[in-house]
């Protein structure tokens, strides 16, 4: 018998073999991983730094948590963790549930010819770019836009709505809504044609009623898609839109609108203050992923639907 | 099949139903056509008027003519239309090529190098150390600092590498056994098997950058550069209207600072609108095709 041999034999053995594969298939995208993944993870190190654009990584001094307890203590923590807590919330509350109750609705509709125009009128936003898509939101809020003209007619005073602290958020979470109901619906709309057509029949001749169809044969079935749709809604809380919040707010509106990862591109990029908006964006990704494993852990124990 | 018999309630409940999918699909179009008629109304008359519009008032082409004259909206065609072919021609490069590699069973560094990739969906550096690695690297202010950091997105070169293992292994070996190479068994065999997958992954890829703005505002600083979102962004949120509205044959160059927005909507977004009742399947599947992954 010849004698076993050792991982490193096995692996000169494999290399040698698949060495096609292993330079011109794996290499170029190790590479790209190695390079523009793993050298900004590398870079995070300056959150603990002292970094100045003009040195290497190597030549700054650690400075341990100083950034991130400037960070704590000063008056942006409490502001912009709230607004992406409160934000986040509404769009949870709000948002979340609009694309499952428009599925559910449209699932009811019998005719098949009115059902796809109905889908791809509302698919429409999806498409649309999110800078047309808040241009469009900054034109009607204006003092004479369309927003406007609507609130008019109910009697309401005309006003700035972007400049106003109290419509931000709501904007904010309606515009999203219309802009995302139509194709959020499309995965809850696959998961309800999967639904077993012989139980809506068992259940009619039960002598359920539509709304109890409803409730206790079409939602059991799309749940696994809502628990994994909500874990990782609850993932990416603290991530919430940022782009389109630093296409909408101003100073005038950044007591409600300014959210953790708003503030971490103006430090960043505005300010310049590299170590400390790094330090900034490292504890919203680490509260990120704090939270999405405990969603997930949470959903696992309950309902055997899970990421991981 | 049991034939459902409607109730009273049923028949309430059907019409009520189609009301409100008649007006969501008001709510979602009237914005659409809102800026369209105002794009062909006549400036002063759109100023002037109050109200929702029905129809244009006083058709003109003036706001469209001051967009066209406007170099910057075709700058930032001619820059998008370069990332996005350029852009996604390495996307799907790079994403076959890799998805090749993570599909085949016998290489033994296919599972770490599957791990190391799988980190990287969770993790990030995040903005500053990106921006620096982008500035580190010389791409700052130049084109390719919006297409090389993307160039592969992890979730759709695991969807491929999904399809590809899908296919039989008994195809490969056959293959093989008539002498094909790897280049041969991914561009004859492999790709050609999965050439619907391909493309809608290249529309998805190809989405990207049409769309995105942010990377182009951090990264670029020559106008020359602007892709089109970003030119966009300047003339529709930043008010940026000065060149277009000045020498306007209406004299009133506010009246025209709101036409000449909402033409410039309308000659950026045209495109993607005569494209999208066939694309729009596409993407749809694309959906499918990611959620059936999880």
């Amino acid at each position: 018998m010849a004698p076993k041999k050792t991982f490193f034999q096995r692996l000169i053995f494999d290399l040698n073999r698949y060495k096609y594969l292993y330079i011109f298939f794996a290499l170029p995208v190790v590479i790209y991983y190695v390079v523009f993944k793993y050298v900004p993870l590398y870079g995070l190190q300056i959150a603990f730094k002292d970094y100045k654009i003009t040195k290497e990584f190597w030549e700054c001094a650690w400075v341990g948590f100083k950034h991130f307890e400037k960070f704590f203590t000063g008056m942006y923590f409490t502001r912009t963790v709230g607004n992406t807590l409160i934000i986040s919330f509404l769009n949870l509350i709000f948002g979340f549930p609009a694309p499952i109750v428009f599925a559910l609705l449209l699932n009811e509709v019998q005719n098949q010819k009115f059902k796809k125009v109905v889908q791809t009128v509302t698919y429409l936003p999806h498409f649309v770019s999110l800078v047309v898509i808040c241009g469009l939101i900054v034109s009607f809020s204006a003092k004479d836009g369309l927003f406007n003209t609507i609130i008019a007619w109910f009697g309401g005073t005309k006003n700035d709505l972007l400049m106003s602290k109290a419509a931000f958020r709501p904007i904010y979470i309606l515009s999203g809504i219309w802009a995302g109901f139509g194709w959020g619906s499309i995965i809850y709309l696959s998961a309800l044609a999967g639904v077993d057509q012989e139980q809506y029949e068992a259940a009619y001749i039960d002598g359920a009623k539509r709304f109890q169809r409803m409730i206790y044969i079409t939602l059991p079935g799309i749940l696994p898609t809502i628990v994994i749709k909500l874990i990782m809604e609850i993932g990416s809380m603290m991530s919430v839109g940022s782009e389109k919040i630093l296409l909408l707010y101003s100073p005038l509106t950044y007591e409600v609108a300014d959210v953790v990862s708003t503030y971490v591109y103006r430090k960043g990029l505005e300010d310049n203050d590299y170590s400390y908006s790094t330090a900034v964006g490292l504890f919203n990704s680490v509260i990120n992923i704090i939270l999405l494993t405990f969603a997930n852990t949470v959903s696992r124990r309950l309902t055997d639907t899970s990421l991981w | 099949m049991v034939v459902y018999k409607k109730s009273f309630a049923d028949h309430v409940f059907e019409i009520f139903n189609t009301l409100l999918m008649i007006l969501l699909m008001v709510i979602t179009a009237y914005p659409f056509l809102y800026v369209l008629f105002a794009s062909l109304s006549d400036p002063n008359k759109f100023i002037a008027h109050s109200g929702i519009l029905m129809y244009p008032l006083d058709t003109t082409l003036a706001s469209f003519k001051a967009v066209m004259n406007n170099p910057n909206i075709w700058i930032g065609y001619k820059n998008t239309i370069f990332i996005v072919g350029v852009g996604t021609s390495i996307n799907l490069l790079m994403t076959c090529v890799g998805a090749y590699f993570l599909s085949r069973t016998g290489p033994m560094l296919k599972k770490p190098i599957m791990f190391l990739i799988t980190i990287t969906m969770f993790v990030d550096g995040g903005l500053i150390p990106n921006y620096i690695l982008v500035r580190d690297l010389n791409l700052y202010n130049t084109i390719w600092a919006l297409i090389i950091p993307g160039a592969i997105s992890t979730y759709n070169m695991i969807i491929m590498r999904t399809m590809f293992q899908s296919i039989p292994a008994s195809l490969e070996e056959s293959a093989r056994i008539d002498g094909a190479g790897e280049w041969t068994i991914l561009f004859k065999l492999i790709l050609t098997l999965s050439i619907p997958t391909i493309a809608v992954i290249g529309l998805f890829y190809a989405v990207g950058p049409w769309n995105s703005w942010f990377s182009a505002n951090i990264y670029l600083r020559d106008k020359q550069k602007f892709p089109l979102q970003l030119v966009l962004r300047n003339i529709i949120i930043q008010n940026d209207v000065d060149e277009m509205t000045m020498g306007s044959s209406f004299g009133n160059s506010y009246a025209m600072s709101f036409t000449i927005k909402y033409a410039t909507v309308i000659v950026a977004t045209v495109p993607i609108l005569v494209l999208y009742p066939w694309i729009q399947k596409y993407f749809v599947k694309g959906v499918m095709i990611g959620s059936l992954k999880g």
